[in-house]
């Protein structure tokens, strides 16, 4: 089951730019939240705050407070590794690892954090790529073929099927879809909709169609700031904040 | 802003006033007809109907074109369902307008007589109404539908009074009846293109403010 | 375009179009014939001189007092074995440690400094890296040595398996590192089991080519392996190598040692491209399909 995310008050450095300011937002759990805005508004930079994986990129830093169920991503103690394990991770071009066959690649969450126990890791390795409706395409050849064998949408579901085998708790997606052709994006989308029931997901899309069809709740970014959040449905019909209706009607970006 | 979009949108109000005008000269000229009972200008709402509804199959197809090619949002979506919305409604003024001329014809071939009733004061009103629920269209200004939304009531009390009035008329003077009972029907026919007004305000008030107002209340989203 | 031409210009310009298409690819096949040219040339010359020298006893006995036919190189293939183990040892984990270093971890002016040193010990001359092994080990231990003779070799591997191991790391595209991240797993995990598994083919390489250079250098064994008539199994002691032999048969005197001259270069050559080869396949067959 997912946990919902509490953000208070996060505020992100590329170097000397700020790229996000004092931003607030509570996602809620087992639910689909979107994460729209034109390009450098900062929705990309405050999904990878969510994991700290925005602090690899050098000179980054971030500060502020999230939560993650009960955990403490920025608290004192904590260990962005660990953090890492609880919070699963898509990204916009599908990346495999590259020398991998199928079975590796999902089962490599587990395998590189230690975990030893073969019958379970067949286990996992299956519910994930089921969870990800990859099961059925790829079952006899698990570990024949190599996870960049795969075409580009199989090979995202794969992407999906790794960040599941590790069972976060929440499943961030930046921009899952974007490289994708029509089927394989609305093959990803379905599988989005059926995730919510056991995690909550965050997405990040500039495609605004996306976010409708698949979040129920959308927050719009601008500039570093978080200017909406609220229900898709308002959000496309009837926004409240005249930057929004601008930025959904096309009127920029 | 997306530059054929826009050409779209201005093209489609363009397309629903000029419906709209058609509309009003078929409600002028009916009012027309039945003040001079010259049946002329009843030939002339029966041959406009066609102009109207061919508009009608324009106005719908330009929307559903822009709907499907655009993916239109939040305003803009609004302002296309509006616009569906009022077309659905001129039509029907058309055809409330085609049915007043068909009872003057009606009248014209019986006897003239009397008739307490001032149809001509209540078709000034309807069509006084349904002018300035176009105007709010054109202006995008919610206010001025809300005015509309107001004129309702008094058409209906004058349309109330004006059945009283011919009832009883019908029950004196049996001789009239038929008269009574078309001009009873004109005045329900303005009633009605009243009623359509109030709709075209209230979906203007929807695209402009993206509250529905319909059926009395306000309803804003949450 | 070519439809605004009158048509006799077009077909003037395909025309030369074509000859310069033409003449480009040829070049590049002649330029790849005269690459390949010197190494069969050099290797048919080994084949027709060393072959009749190379029997049974040849790679099975030790070399005989000058004077007496017969006797083999043995020794000098095993110790040539020794010494290449040695250096691997040395070399491969040290350069593929430093390329790491290098890739992950030292994009600032302390690895452009290690960069620079690694380039500077390549151009190092051989035998300058022989007698600094003499003076820091076999001096100080008092006697030549196939380990000191393994040092040597193994400093010239590192800088060749440093830079490749460097290079193929650095290709590996940066999408894939985040993907570790993103599941947890710590950098040191994800360099190791990740990038290096990715770059894997690449690092095979360098250090063949590693190896296959300094498998034939002899100068740097002059004063460290030393060289050695009997068999030596003992790293301690000084020990017989090919090159060695080869160099010294060469500048005798005799007749017979210059065919076992032939030969041993022969068989030094065979052995170098047979490890190759081995690895070659060994690691191909553990590709996956599509991989």
């Amino acid at each position: 089951m997912g946990v919902g995310i509490e953000v208070r008050g996060l505020n992100a450095w590329y170097g000397k730019n700020q790229s996000l300011k004092s931003i607030d937002m509570t996602v809620p759990a087992n639910h689909v939240t979107a994460v729209i805005g034109p390009s450098g508004c900062g929705k990309s930079t405050f999904v990878r705050c969510l994991n700290r994986m925005h602090e690899t990129i050098p000179e980054a830093r971030a500060e502020g407070s999230v939560k993650v169920g009960q955990m403490d991503v920025y608290g004192g103690g904590s260990d962005p590794v660990e953090v890492r394990r609880r919070i699963g991770m898509v990204f916009q071009k599908p990346n495999p690892f590259p020398t991998m066959s199928i079975y590796d690649n999902v089962a490599a969450g587990l395998k590189l954090n230690g975990f030893r126990n073969r019958k379970q890791m067949d286990a996992l390795v299956e519910r994930s790529l089921k969870l990800s409706a990859l099961w059925e395409e790829v079952k006899d050849n698990l570990h024949k073929k190599s996870g960049a064998s795969l075409s580009g949408g199989q090979q995202q579901r794969l992407c999906i099927a790794r960040a599941l085998a590790v069972e976060p708790e929440v499943l961030l997606m930046d921009e899952p879809a974007s490289a994708l052709d029509p089927i394989s994006t609305s093959k990803i989308e379905e599988l989005i909709f059926q995730l919510k029931q056991h995690y909550t997901v965050v997405i990040v899309t500039h495609n605004m169609q996306q976010a409708a069809r698949v979040a129920e709740l959308t927050g719009f970014f601008l500039m570093g700031s978080l200017i909406e959040f609220d229900k898709t449905e308002k959000i496309f019909t009837a926004p409240a904040d005249k930057r929004t209706e601008d930025y959904v009607t096309g009127r920029f970006g | 802003m997306r530059s054929r979009f826009q050409q779209g949108l201005d093209e489609l109000k363009e397309k629903l006033l000029r419906m709209g005008g058609l509309a009003e000269q078929a409600i002028d000229r009916a009012t027309e007809a039945y003040r001079t009972r010259d049946s002329k200008f009843c030939q002339m709402v029966l041959t406009g109907e066609a102009a109207i509804n061919d508009a009608e199959r324009e106005i719908d197809e330009l929307a559903l074109d822009l709907l499907a090619m655009q993916q239109p949002m939040a305003v803009d979506l609004r302002f296309i369902l509006a616009v569906l919305k009022i077309n659905a409604d001129l039509e029907r003024v058309g055809d409330q307008a085609v049915n007043i001329a068909q009872r003057v014809l009606d009248l014209i071939s019986e006897p003239e007589v009397p008739l307490p009733v001032d149809i001509p004061r209540m078709a000034d009103g309807v069509s006084t109404m349904v002018q300035r629920a176009l105007e709010s269209f054109l202006d995008g200004k919610a206010e001025v539908a809300e005015a509309v939304l107001q004129m309702d009531g008094i058409v209906d009390r004058m349309k109330d009074e004006a059945f009283v009035n011919l009832v009883q008329k019908m029950h004196d003077d049996p001789a009239c009846t038929r008269q009574a009972l078309d001009v009873l029907l004109i005045a329900r026919n303005l009633e009605r293109i009243a009623d359509h007004a109030t709709n075209i305000a209230e979906d203007v008030i929807f695209w402009v403010r993206g509250a529905d107002v319909r059926h009395g209340g306000a309803h804003y989203r949450e | 375009m070519s439809n605004d031409l009158p048509s006799s210009t077009s077909q003037q310009v395909n025309l030369w179009r074509r000859i310069t298409n033409w003449g480009a690819t040829g070049f590049a096949v002649l330029a790849a014939i005269l690459v390949i040219l010197p190494l069969l040339a050099i290797f048919i010359y080994l084949v027709i001189k060393g072959i009749g020298s190379v029997n049974i006893s040849f790679l099975t006995q030790t070399p005989k007092p000058p004077g007496e036919l017969g006797g083999g190189m043995a020794n000098g293939i095993v110790g040539t074995g020794m010494i290449l183990a040695v250096a691997s040892v040395i070399g491969i984990p040290l350069g593929i440690g430093s390329g790491i270093y290098l890739a992950e971890y030292g994009r600032n002016r302390f690895g452009d400094l290690i960069r620079f040193t690694a380039d500077v010990l390549n151009g190092v001359p051989s035998i300058v890296v022989g007698i600094t092994v003499y003076s820091l080990i076999v001096i100080r231990q008092k006697h030549f040595s196939a380990f000191s003779g393994g040092v040597a070799l193994g400093i010239m591997m590192i800088p060749t398996v440093a830079r490749a191991t460097e290079e193929m790391l650095l290709m590996v595209p940066n999408v894939v590192r985040e993907a570790a991240y993103g599941l947890g797993i710590p950098k040191w995990r994800t360099t190791l089991s990740i990038s290096l598994r990715t770059a894997s083919a690449g690092v095979i390489t360098g250090c063949m080519l590693a190896f296959a250079r300094v498998a034939g250098e002899t100068a740097p064994l002059l004063f460290t392996a030393f060289g050695n008539q009997f068999w030596n199994l003992k790293l301690n002691q000084p020990t017989a190598a090919l090159s060695l032999q080869v160099y010294t048969y060469a500048i005798s005197p005799y007749d017979d040692w210059h065919k076992q001259a032939w030969a041993g270069s022969l068989i030094l050559i065979v052995l170098i491209v047979g490890a190759v080869a081995a690895v070659r396949i060994t690691t191909s067959r553990g590709r996956l399909k599509g991989a």
